[in-house]
């Protein structure tokens, strides 16, 4: 097996016996890249600068690919859209730098739909990416260009964000292992927001050991980020005992509905079965306001994206547009042509139903009431965790789907993400781990979700179902 | 129901020119959408407090000392135009 195929833990043994240099894996990857990224576009931009080798105890130089919308310092960071064509932030993200201090070295910037907006990453400016499984598929989205880096093994491990399941979907459609954590476990500080209530920076990487690994050099308090929360960060990696004996499983009826491909149905219901031999224990609960989640989402989403992008205007960095009419043209329409020529149609679309569900006259009868259904679907989590220590599902209710198929129909590629945007309304973490194939050869996708800051929880039920299975170790061919 | 004269409206806050042709196809899919967030009416939320965060976080302070800060230069040093240590813009009062 080629280097860039390995997980960063296998890398990391390698490396400590001194049985390969971080050169050497970095060598592998591009080389990896250089011969299959025309295929896949999963990089928007690949890093320049030679990988620096740390050698600080406890380092882990393992190569990483970062989203594009994660600030790096003096490096192009665009969202993947025009409007940001140029920006180089003058600072780096928090995890930008405790990826510098672990030792990581960037291989490049992945692929994304613009400003995250989008569950298929064909929202592009720089054209879509492929899934490595099939390349007529979408590779899921937002951070498809990181799920998709990982299974064309053009990456160790990625870093996405996750707003409403942008980096559960598309790990669950490329057959890799991503984590949402919970809602003020890493800092959003130098994240370009989308919807500040709901974005989460977490994993995506090729095994549920890597994914704590990474969390543990992710997660933490920031004070340059008001809503990070100041509490002590486990090991991780402690919580990788396969150990799920007597833990209380939650399966909830509303996420098996009808229009579920019935080849993820059976996918889930067997891993169900692969638990319960190891000793966990299944119970039917209830999450009654599920079907109300999308609906609440695209409220709340949209109308704090509309709030954020509001600083693309052509003032400070990017694009500044100017405007083509007859009669003298006045800042606003300096504003209006930026934002006409800079923003694809998705944007446009989600920034118009955010302002308008935040206009008067709209507020109480959208943005309010949206925020009131999030109290109530906040609840149902709260109850269910009354009784038990995780709950289990899907991550989506389809496997991948072709590029172009449900471009025309917003509602449709909406509606691809019933299953993860919930847990982002409450604020609670998840993870999505391989758990089969379709008779396609695409891969299906697993989401365990446990109670706020016990993301142990998910990993440790995670890390024992792929001990018993094999799923992550298929390998996809390009 | 969303009218045109409403999409053109909110595109005029919004700070986005829109072409005839978007005007028309945003209407038809922001009604499409609209409709379906239109289901959340089914439920009596007339008790319920609404939640704008998750996290029982409030005021946010630290002790009121000087820090290092970005610098003006490198704040400006990939603006798009300056002038005098800011940025430079279109003339805004006429």
């Amino acid at each position: 097996m080629n280097l860039n195929e390995l997980t960063a833990h296998k890398i990391s043994g390698l490396l400590k016996a001194r049985k390969t240099t971080p050169s050497e894996v970095a060598q592998s990857l591009t080389s990896h890249i250089a011969k299959n990224d025309k295929k896949v576009n999963a990089y928007v931009r690949l890093s320049d600068s030679a990988p620096e080798s740390k050698t600080n105890p406890g380092a882990l130089p393992i190569p990483i690919a970062i989203k594009d919308n994660i600030c790096i310092k003096n490096v192009e960071t665009t969202c993947s859209s025009k409007i940001l064509g140029g920006f180089k932030p003058p600072y780096n993200a928090t995890v930008i730098n405790k990826l510098i201090n672990s030792g990581s070295s960037i291989i490049g910037q992945t692929n994304m739909d613009e400003f995250a907006f989008g569950s298929s990453t064909e929202n592009s400016y720089y054209g879509p990416t492929h899934n490595p499984w099939n390349l007529d598929c979408v590779p899921g989205g937002s951070s498809g260009g990181s799920a998709a880096a990982v299974a064309a093994h053009e990456t160790i491990w990625a870093i996405g964000s996750d707003t409403g399941g942008s980096i559960r979907q598309p790990a669950s459609f490329c057959g890799v292992v991503g984590i949402k954590p919970t809602y003020g476990r890493v800092s959003r500080y130098g994240l370009i927001a989308f919807a500040s209530s709901l974005d989460q920076i977490g994993p995506i990487t090729k095994d549920v050991e890597d994914s704590a690994l990474l969390l543990n050099i992710l997660a933490g308090f920031d004070t340059k980020d008001s809503t990070s929360v100041n509490i002590p960060v486990p090991d991780y990696t402690k919580a990788l005992d396969g150990n799920v004996k007597n833990l209380k499983i939650g399966i909830p009826k509303e996420f098996f509905i009808d229009g579920m491909d019935p080849e993820v149905k059976k996918a889930v219901l067997e891993s169900i079965e692969v638990l319960k031999k190891e000793g966990a224990h299944f119970i039917d609960v209830s999450l009654p306001h599920t079907d109300y989640s999308v609906a609440t989402y695209y409220i709340i989403a949209t109308a704090e994206a509309s709030s954020n992008l509001a600083r693309f205007d052509g003032v400070r960095h990017g694009l500044r547009a100017t405007p083509d009419r007859a009669r003298k043209s006045s800042i606003v329409d300096m504003f209006e042509e930026t934002r006409k020529q800079g923003l694809g149609a998705e944007a446009k679309r989600r920034i118009m139903l955010g302002t308008y569900s935040l206009s008067s006259g709209y507020y109480d009868a959208y943005y309010l009431r949206a925020q009131k259904v999030r109290t109530l679907i906040k609840n149902d989590f709260d109850k269910v965790f009354a009784e038990c220590d995780a709950i289990l599902t899907p991550t989506s209710p389809t496997t991948a789907f072709k590029i172009g198929e449900r471009v025309n129909n917003p509602l449709e590629m909406y509606l691809s993400d019933i299953y993860t945007i919930s847990s982002n309304l409450s604020g609670i973490p998840a993870i999505s781990l391989p758990c089969g194939f379709s008779k396609e050869c695409l891969p299906i996708g697993l989401q365990i979700i446990a109670k706020p800051f016990n993301e142990e929880m998910m990993l440790r039920i995670a890390f024992a179902y792929e001990q018993k299975t094999e799923w992550h170790k298929m390998r996809a061919e390009l | 129901m969303i009218t045109k004269v409403t999409v053109k409206y909110i595109a005029g806050l919004s700070r986005i020119h829109l072409q005839d042709s978007e005007l028309e196809k945003l209407t038809y899919e922001l009604e499409g959408i609209l409709d379906y967030i239109k289901n959340l009416e089914k439920l009596d939320v007339s008790k319920v407090t609404p939640t704008s965060h998750v996290q029982p976080i409030k005021n946010v302070f630290r002790e009121d000392n000087v820090e290092d800060s970005l610098k003006q230069e490198d704040a400006l040093g990939f603006a798009i135009a300056q002038s005098q240590g800011s940025f430079r813009v279109p003339q805004v009062i006429e």
